[in-house]
């Protein structure tokens, strides 16, 4: 018999699309405004906390319309985004410190819908607003620093071993070390090869009695890769200090961090605190130095000239570092019993160690505390990206008033907010190598709605008119084109919302409005199909036949190719490109789908194996 | 059936004046971009651009005057979209660091005659970054006609894949001409759009070719520029109506879609006009000029993918 279905072909097309639309139903149900709570460093959030954030609510006259722990998260939705600013800060000065709030939105589909599994899609920056930067890791300065590492490290064991070098410079990936004669050249060589292995030691053809020592390239790589990974590390912290409810920091490529904020409100200050390349460095401070005359250029053997930041007055520091500010733990801003502000900090055991080591003999001594920025310095280097210049200045020198361990104060501070920032940037840690934004795409709140109703509107008017465009044209199969086209969108947007990394964005939406367009195609080869067997002289239920199949390999063709521009895009896009190419290749999968076996479904049901006369197409 | 014809209409009669009408445009596209080049966005050139919403109508000058004040005398200050809207952009600078950039741009701006200014989108591309996504949306660009190419020529003949990458390249390169010709802006969606295109054009093509092969194998007729004619004949009203739908949605696009997906837009309708002409001009002419024959298509043995099973509809 022509054109009949089997019923189990029915039931499987009907549980298919009966699977879209329930997947794509979360979208009606729009979000709710939230607060979300996390403990900071990994910690857990328990009942307690629970009550906490409850009974401060209820005395502040907050309502909120659901109150749990989820993942261990407390999360709380809220009628409107008042209430949920409110929330917000009520929450912040009930938990303190160690807890993390922050703002989101959160499904409002009932239990059910969530039981199966269903969510809706996923918005992309530009409708959620929000921020994108993409940071470049400058490993020049990585590598310098291991250069000086590797210095420092010569320099000590040389010495202790009696051997008296010439001069000992960087060279290339590594540092090159000359000496008096070639006896000692050989001593120094054998000794440098049999103590630092991971260094090749050869001596150089260029230049007599000198010493090179490379590291090899994996070690390169090594150094690379660890400074990209610690500074992922540490811009991971800082983002949790911004509390922004799901923050994407993410790696790309060898020396990039894409860092994703959606919904930040103050991207000012997110920009400020992710940016900040500072560290600390802990020196002694030269007592035996003029600082006047040191300014002038007079700065003897082994000590540095530096600005203070509050007077602008010269300080000679010794250039051994006593400690670095990789080592710092934690540090937060409090009050001394002056009321004067204050940083307190932590150290590693290795830092405290050499603290201890150090302040032990020198009680009494001054220290300073140098506060190191890496800034551009406008000059570019010969691959194009921008040189950086370290700035260095004495923030505060402090009489050392005893023995220091893994945790103590920084006093002298001008204010509360200079401790406050300090602090922050301390406890976030310090970079090995500076980072610079290379890329920002920032979307205002206001904007990102807008979008969203602009991409919806377009959607609208382009399904519409495509709607009745065919219902003019093609009459009876018109609407079963049409059919097959809400169909579509509905699997459009069922498939957007399971699949978890597929994100909505505005050129996605534009992507839909194109697969609404191109979709019919497939419609329009068949009916013409179709048309030209009843000019041919075929009855009605042949042509059907004939048309749907002689079409079928045409359709495949033509969607293919599309296919296959579609994933070139993905592959070669970035962020807003990728959403479009996510939408037309779902776009292309599903009305495939629709407009082949759902149409065809229609068809069978309405005119399959009976007689009939004439076609209404 | 308003595309319908009865008798075949002799399109490769036209092939002379096509020829002449592609080579017209696809040469002064080529002499346009040669001279004028791209209008290159942001993405493209580095930079930053910063996007503000006041409450109404925003003054301008007055804005340009604030600016100059504030020591960007390089900002270009234009209406986005309606006129409460200005857009803001800044050539990319080295001696101030991007994020701090936007922000002190922001406050020089953020009150004017016409109310606070809200920050509405910011968008800053380094330079290197902007060298980096050129070359990656031209390599990008190679790799889909490429592809193309290679599953054309596998699924139909060598001289089909010719004829179909030939007017892709005159797709794009007169869409790219006439972006170079009326100065708009091409940015990161352009490229998008191009991409989306080459997939579109295609589609046409393809269509055509399936039928000119059919037709080979069905009709015994030698003549191959009468198989071409009764093939495009046969398409046309297909061709025309997905023309029509798809320009539709993309007039929507054009109208609703917002400034920021307008230039998207733009590319789509001029590319799917062009793909729209090649896919019946370009493509089945050189097509018909490279010497495709019966021959050629006859050898395939198996008809159809599949033909042997039942079919799945």
């Amino acid at each position: 018999m022509l054109n009949k279905y089997p019923v189990w072909k029915y039931l499987l097309l009907l549980f298919i699309v009966a699977a879209g639309f329930l997947y794509a139903l979360p979208n009606l149900y729009g979000e709710d405004p939230a607060v979300q709570i996390s403990a900071t460093r990994g910690g857990d959030v328990d009942v307690a906390q629970l009550e906490q954030v409850k009974q401060a609510l209820q005395q502040n006259g907050i309502e909120y319309q659901s109150l749990a722990i989820e993942n261990n998260q407390i999360q709380a939705r809220f009628k409107d985004t008042e209430s949920q600013l409110e929330a917000r800060d009520i929450a912040m000065q009930a938990l303190g410190s160690d807890f993390i709030v922050a703002l989101n939105l959160m499904p409002a589909q009932p239990q059910w819908l969530e039981d199966l599994g269903g969510s809706p899609m996923k918005l992309g920056l530009d409708l959620r607003g929000g921020v994108h930067f993409l940071m470049e890791v400058d490993m020049s300065v990585a590598m310098q620093k291991k250069q000086e590492e590797i210095q420092a490290d010569f320099k000590t064991s040389l010495r202790e071993e009696g051997l008296r070098y010439r001069n000992l410079l960087p060279f290339g990936n590594g540092v090159k070390v000359s000496f008096r004669n070639a006896e000692e050249t050989q001593k120094a060589e054998d000794y440098l090869s049999k103590n630092f292995r991971e260094l090749t030691i050869a001596q150089s053809n260029e230049d007599s009695n000198t010493i090179t020592a490379t590291l090899s390239d994996a070690r390169v790589q090594e150094v690379k890769e660890y400074a990209l990974q610690q500074n992922i590390t540490i811009i991971r912290n800082r983002v949790n200090q911004l509390g922004v409810a799901e923050p994407l920091v993410m790696r790309q490529g060898a020396e990039r961090i894409v860092v994703e904020l959606p919904g930040i409100q103050d991207t000012a200050r997110a920009k400020e605190i992710l940016g900040a390349t500072a560290t600390l460095e802990f020196r002694r401070v030269d007592q035996d130095a003029d600082p006047a005359s040191a300014a002038n250029g007079r700065v003897p053997y082994g000590s540095e000239v530096y600005y203070n930041r509050n007077n602008n007055q010269p300080v000679v520091l010794k250039k051994d570092v006593i400690l670095t500010g990789n080592h710092i733990t934690g540090a937060n801003a409090s009050f001394d019993e002056y009321q004067r502000p204050q940083v307190n900090i932590d150290l590693d055991a290795q830092g405290g160690t050499k603290m201890s080591h150090f302040t032990k003999d020198n009680i009494g001594k001054p220290m300073a505390t140098l506060f190191v920025e890496y800034k551009p310095t406008g000059r570019k280097k010969p691959d194009g990206s921008i040189e950086f210049e370290a700035i260095k200045e004495v923030i505060n020198v402090a009489t050392i008033q005893a023995r220091l361990a893994r945790s103590f104060r920084i006093t002298g501070i001008d204010s509360a907010a200079e401790a406050q920032n300090l602090a922050l940037l301390l406890r976030a840690g310090a970079l090995i190598a500076p980072i610079q934004i290379v890329e920002e795409r920032t979307v205002g709140p206001s904007l990102g709605q807008e979008n969203i109703d602009l991409g919806m509107t377009a959607i609208l008017w382009g399904f519409c008119l495509v709607l009745a465009f065919m219902i003019l044209y093609y009459r009876g199969f018109g609407i079963v084109a049409n059919v097959a086209l809400a169909v579509n969108l509905v699997l459009i947007v069922g498939v957007m919302s399971m699949i978890p990394g597929a994100t909505l964005t505005l050129p996605g939406m534009a992507g839909i409005v194109l697969t609404v367009g191109m979709a019919v195609d497939a419609n329009v080869l068949i009916f013409e199909r179709i048309r030209e067997e009843i000019l041919d002289g075929r009855g009605p239920q042949q042509a059907i036949h004939k048309g749907y199949e002689s079409a079928f390999s045409t359709i495949a063709d033509a969607n293919i190719t599309t296919f296959i521009a579609a994933v070139i895009l993905f592959a070669a896009g970035t962020g807003p490109i990728k959403g479009f190419a996510v939408t037309l290749a779902i776009g292309i999968l599903t009305s495939m789908f629709t407009a082949i076996l759902v149409t065809r479904a229609i068809v069978n049901a309405a005119v399959g194996g009976r007689k009939v006369s004439k076609l209404s197409i | 059936m308003w595309f319908r014809f009865k008798n075949t209409v002799n399109f490769m009669s036209q092939a002379k004046l096509a020829i002449a009408f592609s080579a017209f445009l696809f040469l002064g596209s080529i002499g346009s971009l040669a001279i004028n080049g791209l209008q290159f966005g942001l993405d493209f050139t580095g930079g930053t651009l910063i996007e503000v919403g006041y409450d109404s109508a925003a003054d301008l000058p007055d804005i340009r005057k604030q600016l100059e004040e504030g020591g960007f005398e390089d900002a270009v200050v234009q209406h986005f979209g309606t006129s409460s809207d200005v857009l803001i952009r800044l050539a990319p600078r080295d001696t101030v660091k991007a994020e701090t950039l936007s922000n002190q741009v922001l406050s020089v701006v953020s009150t004017t005659s016409a109310g606070e200014a809200t920050m509405r989108r910011i968008e800053f591309v380094g330079p290197s970054v902007g060298e980096e996504l050129k070359e990656q949306g031209g390599l990008a660009m190679l790799i889909t006609l490429i592809c193309i190419l290679i599953y054309v020529a596998f699924r139909f003949e060598w001289r089909f894949a010719v004829g179909s990458v030939l007017a892709l390249t005159h797709d794009v390169v007169i869409t790219l001409g006439l972006f170079s010709i009326l100065g708009l802006e091409f940015d990161l969606t352009v490229l998008a759009a191009i991409l989306a295109v080459i997939g579109y054009s295609l589609n046409d093509t393809i269509v055509v070719f399936d039928r000119i092969r059919e037709n080979f194998r069905k009709l015994r007729i030698d003549d191959v520029a009468e198989i071409i004619n009764i093939s495009l004949t046969q398409t046309l009203s297909r061709t025309t109506i997905t023309s029509v739908t798809t320009i539709l949605v993309l007039l929507a696009l054009f109208f609703k879609g917002g400034a920021l997906i307008h230039a998207f837009a733009t590319a789509l309708l001029m590319g799917v006009v062009i793909g729209t002409y090649s896919s019946i001009f370009v493509a089945s002419v050189a097509a018909l000029k490279l010497g495709v024959s019966r021959e050629d298509m006859i050898p395939t043995v198996v008809e159809k993918e599949g033909a042997d099973q039942d079919p799945l509809l």
